[in-house]
């Protein structure tokens, strides 16, 4: 029985956050009325011509510097092909002289997979498919809406380094989130802003040559990107196992019933007639077009992934430990709450609890936690490290803190949760015991029902703001020496 | 003169006419083939050019990074555009039956 | 020394100059077209689209300007007419072609833009070789141009229509587009002067595209002067054009009376082979310059001989992908058919004229698979080994000359069903095209059949002062009969 390695390389579209079109000044605008952005250029109508927008280019760049990629050199291609999205009846696109080139992509388990290239090129029109259950091939006929021509894209082809389905979908999350944190895009694929097309193959485990690939279209979502590639896995396993060849086609991803299907393509592979666009200029990565693209962009979620956990490398026993925390990191990450978490060590709070806070209860309210002082954050820690606040009470500081801002110890003692020093809890027990001696020496002998009393005692004296947990402690430790 | 060889056959003119998307009958088929033909003799004195070491011109001056701001600029009337077209409906431009996925 | 007509215009400066000062009305000039139109049209067919009512309210306005005491432009109530491959925004614009019958575009031409800022009057749109593709305008689907000079034989292409309106006299100015001498070649066919100006230096937005990397807008009128004076008014950077250089209109009037003297000036042997009368004139415009005090010498650049294979290749090539936009889905011509594909194919087969299909064909053909490397890769090469061979020779010269084309202004029908034939048309002037370069015909000498003879002036990149200036002074040096307007 042969084990089977699957390979999968993702080609990834992403629409640009521009506020123009790629070549002329449309707005590039999601969900406006048909055939209201368009204008000579986009439009494609005779006579015009294309102007390169400088903000995608610096995007391009931007995204390619994301993905260690090396800026150079490039020219434009048109890709010629007839269809009806197209109003130029060919895309005007990057060839063999792409704008990035050989970078990679780390994922938050620590894996690579390689990029080969990074490349700009206009978006088509939509169109919508009328009559016959909005499938093309019993479509009666077809409408298009040209409001989309013309978006820049950058298109992100990987290298086939990618094993799983579950690998695809991590691939294209942290993507998304590298898009999102440099700006770029808004990495939506329920709004189209974010395509992936994955290309599948299998081959022995051990063989270095590829086997024939399909290439999987319609992923509208991560789960349908992972469920496509299993499937697509399996069904190319059976073919090669009982001694069929798989044929090189494109396949569509039916959602209903997470199966892959062949389209009724053409024999005919397409001839693009690819030629350099004779109506545009080269792009040069000139030093004001690389500063530009790498202006306001802070550093990748991978490498802020390892910042922090540099901060709980610090304690050998958590390095070590496998208590969740690789989670927390990547949770923290993602919603933006690691320099909180930076700031509040630096601040002199505890790294895991501060951690643990920020993934699980500031995640609750991510927008207000971006903009909590990481000092107040810190002493509200400190506090529960102290001892003076119980985690739960902890907690609700915290949300109020996030909700109104605010000192943690003020907060805490509106909320009667101030815990009282040590010193002086241990004086207050001094003071119950001595006033209350029969009853010590009746807990002393393990009576519990009187502990409840002595412990109303020093409630009552601390007017309630004492920690019954923290009391009932004292007391037993108190008793235990 | 004789006729010129056949450099490029009615096979193949039907296949670029697809790619071209013109549809010739047979006749102008059977007439396209000569007349490419001939005109592939004619430019073949380039296809024979020793051009080794030479690279090739696309723009007649070097000029780079030529771009424009990201400033948004009052686009066309849909009417003006749609007035034009053979076919709408809804606001689209309407077209028949789609073969094929895009590519 | 013969009278000019009565019916030719005054010059550009003079009509804008009498209309500026009130002296006279823009609405006399266009009258003055108008009617010769009213006379002529029936027998040239220079037009596809006549904009009497709108040329009239652009006149008027012209006039009104005048009397409010603005000033309209230095082209003041010139009546001028452009090829009907320019965008003029409500204005039928068809490039002769079926497909694109009564398409209005919703835009105007950057040129148009300059031209109606300065001040001009648009009287028409003139025929042409369907887009563009021709040198003869036989190809226009609207039914041919006819020669003033002799109706009976081609204006030449693929600018005939505006060619002949200047040569006619029906207008004093009119635009073509160049990509591989139409604007030359109909100028030297009708006797009047025609000018490609360097790549670039005209805008070529909104001009429908036939070969990206070599189309050029440019003049054509009856003197030098003229022509440069309307190169002047439309040249110059546009934003909406990247491949529009970064500089200012060239300046061109001011140097055009300074003579020859000291000019290195070469004449190109390799186009001086065929011993036509057309060779002739080139020799005689040698001596003519040497006697005004240039340094005349014979030069031969035979890379340049390339041009034409080179050129049969890139610009069909460039043109199969600029005509794929029309498909029937968007504005123009639709052929119903039970799918998209058909329909695109029956809307094309119909739509398209033979010799723009056989271009589509070839250009195809060129960039397809397994072809590309031999045919077009190659053919880019060969332009730069004609750039260069020109760089060689702008080391040792200012301009160069040769025969504009090969012949004067054939009969109707004797080339158009051989398109190899018609192709010769462009042997001369399509160097400088692959190249970028400015060249103009200058009418210098009237065959033997009384046909005008160009002689063709080529400058290097960004040459068109010098160029104009040897144009100016082979003008001064010709007879006045050698040159438009005429009347058939």
């Amino acid at each position: 029985m042969t084990d089977y390695e699957t390979v999968v390389g993702l080609e990834v579209h992403c629409e640009l956050a521009t506020a123009t079109k790629l070549f002329c000044g449309c707005r590039n605008a999601f969900g406006d009325e048909p055939n209201t952005n368009i204008c000579p250029v986009c439009l494609g109508l005779p006579g015009s011509l294309p102007v390169i927008n400088k903000r995608a280019v610096e995007l391009a760049l931007r995204i390619g510097a994301a993905l260690n990629c090396t800026p150079q050199r490039s020219i434009f291609h048109r890709k010629n092909y007839f269809y009806p999205d197209m109003p130029k009846d060919y895309q005007i696109s990057q060839y063999d002289e792409p704008i990035n080139v050989d970078g990679w992509l780390e994922l938050p388990d620590g894996s690579r997979v390689g990029i080969e290239r990074a490349h700009m090129e206009e978006d088509t029109g939509k169109t919508t498919h009328i009559g016959g259950g909005g499938r093309i091939h019993e479509a009666g006929y077809s409408l298009v809406d040209y409001n989309r021509a013309g978006v820049p894209l950058v298109e992100i082809v990987s290298r086939p380094d990618i094993r799983s389905g579950a690998q695809a979908r991590a691939y294209v999350d942290e993507l998304r989130s590298i898009l999102v944190a440099t700006g770029s895009s808004d990495g939506r694929m329920e709004e189209g802003s974010l395509r992936v097309d994955a290309n599948v193959s299998v081959r022995p485990v051990g063989a270095t040559a590829l086997g024939t690939r399909c290439e999987v279209k319609n992923l509208n979502s991560l789960r349908s990107l992972e469920r496509a590639i299993d499937y697509e896995v399996r069904r190319q396993i059976e073919v090669v196992e009982s001694g069929g060849r798989v044929a090189q086609e494109t396949r569509h991803f039916d959602e209903g019933d997470n199966s892959t299907h062949s389209m009724r393509s053409k024999e005919e592979a397409n001839d693009y007639r690819y030629f350099p666009e004779p109506d545009l200029t080269p792009l040069v990565p000139v030093a004001e077009l690389l500063a530009a693209a790498g202006e306001g962009v802070g550093p990748m979620p991978a490498a802020r992934r390892r910042r922090l956990a540099e901060l709980l490398a610090a304690d050998s026993e958590l390095a070590t430990r496998r208590d969740g925390s690789t989670d927390q990191v990547v949770t923290v990450v993602e919603l933006g709450l690691d320099d909180l978490v930076h700031g509040a060590v630096a601040a002199g709070a505890d790294a895991r609890l501060a951690l643990a806070r920020a993934s699980n209860e500031a995640a609750a309210n991510p927008e207000g936690a971006r903009l909590l002082d990481p000092v107040a954050f810190a002493n509200l820690l400190k506090m529960e490290s102290a001892g003076r606040l119980s985690a739960t009470q902890s907690k609700e500081v915290l949300a109020e803190l996030i909700k109104k801002g605010g000192d943690p110890a003020q907060i805490a003692s509106r909320l009667g949760y101030e815990q009282m020093d040590a010193s002086v809890l241990a004086s207050m027990l001094d003071e119950v015991i001595a006033a209350n001696p029969q009853e010590w020496e009746r807990y002393r002998e393990g009576d519990e029902k009187v502990a409840q009393f002595l412990l109303g005692q020093v409630m009552k004296a601390s007017k309630g703001r004492a920690n019954g947990k923290l009391v009932a402690e004292a007391f037993a430790a108190r008793r235990d020496t | 003169m004789s006729e010129p060889d056949r450099l490029i056959t009615p096979e193949q003119v039907r296949h670029v006419a697809r790619l071209a998307r013109l549809a010739l009958d047979d006749d102008e088929v059977g007439r396209m083939a000569l007349q490419l033909s001939a005109i592939l003799e004619h430019v073949d004195a380039v296809r024979r050019l020793d051009t080794n070491d030479v690279p090739p011109t696309a723009h007649p001056f070097p000029v780079e990074n030529v771009l424009r701001a990201d400033t948004e600029v009052p686009c066309l009337e849909r009417e003006s555009v749609l007035s034009q077209a053979p076919a709408v409906e809804s606001d689209r431009f309407r077209v028949p039956r789609i073969m094929g996925e895009a590519p | 020394m013969t009278a000019s007509p009565a019916f030719e215009f005054a010059s550009l400066a003079e009509i804008a100059s009498s209309v500026r000062s009130g002296q006279l009305s823009a609405r006399a000039f266009l009258a003055q077209s108008l009617g010769a139109i009213r006379e002529l049209e029936g027998d040239l067919h220079c037009f596809n689209e006549i904009t009497t009512d709108k040329a009239m309210a652009d006149a008027d306005e012209v006039d009104r300007m005048v009397r409010s005491g603005l000033d309209p432009g230095p082209l003041a109530g010139v009546p001028v007419a452009l090829k009907d491959n320019l965008c003029t925004a409500g204005i039928p614009t068809t490039c002769s072609s079926k497909i694109l019958e009564g398409w209005l575009p919703p835009y105007d031409a950057t040129v148009v833009s300059r031209l109606r800022a300065a001040g001009a009057v648009l009287v028409g749109k003139t025929n042409l070789d369907e887009f563009a593709m021709g040198s003869s305008t036989e190809n226009s689907a609207f039914g041919p141009t006819r020669n003033p000079w002799d109706t009976g034989r081609v204006p030449g292409g693929s600018s005939g229509g505006s060619a002949a309106a200047v040569a006619a006299g029906i207008v004093p100015l009119s635009f073509g587009s160049d990509t591989g001498g139409s604007i030359r070649q109909p100028a030297a066919l009708c006797g009047i002067v025609g000018v490609k100006p360097t790549y670039g230096v005209v805008s070529r937005y909104g001009l429908i595209a036939f070969a990206s990397s070599l189309d050029q807008i440019g003049p054509f009128a009856t003197t030098v002067a003229d022509a440069a004076l309307g190169l002047e008014v439309v040249a110059g950077h546009d934003p909406m054009d990247s491949t529009s250089l970064a500089r200012p209109a060239p300046s061109l009037l001011a140097s055009l009376t300074e003579g020859v003297s000291g000019l290195r000036i070469g004449l190109v042997e390799d186009f001086l082979v065929d011993g036509s009368e057309c060779v002739d004139a080139v020799v005689a415009a040698g001596e003519a310059l040497a006697a005004a005090g240039a340094k005349v010498d014979m030069v031969t650049i035979p890379e340049l001989l390339l041009g034409l294979p080179a050129y049969y290749v890139i610009a069909p090539a460039e043109a199969s992908s600029n005509l794929s936009r029309y498909d029937g889905v968007r504005y123009g011509l639709r052929v119903d058919g039970p799918d998209t594909e058909t329909m695109n194919a029956r809307t094309r087969g119909e739509g398209f004229g033979p010799e723009v299909k056989r271009r589509i064909m070839m250009g195809t053909y060129a960039l397809s698979a397994g072809y590309y490397d031999a045919y077009y890769g190659q053919a880019q090469k060969a332009r730069t080994l004609v750039i260069r061979a020109f760089e060689a020779a702008y080391r040792n010269f200012d301009v160069l000359l040769t025969p504009t084309t090969p012949s004067v202004a054939f009969p109707f029908g004797s080339k158009v069903d051989d398109p190899i034939e018609m192709y010769m048309c462009d042997l001369c002037s399509i160097p400088s095209s692959l190249a970028g370069h400015p060249a103009a015909s200058v009418p210098f000498a009237l065959s033997s059949e009384g046909l005008p003879v160009g002689v063709q002036v080529l400058a290097p990149a960004l040459g068109e002062a010098v160029m104009m200036r040897v144009a100016a002074s082979l003008e001064a040096g010709a007879s006045r009969e050698a040159r438009g307007p005429v009347r058939p």
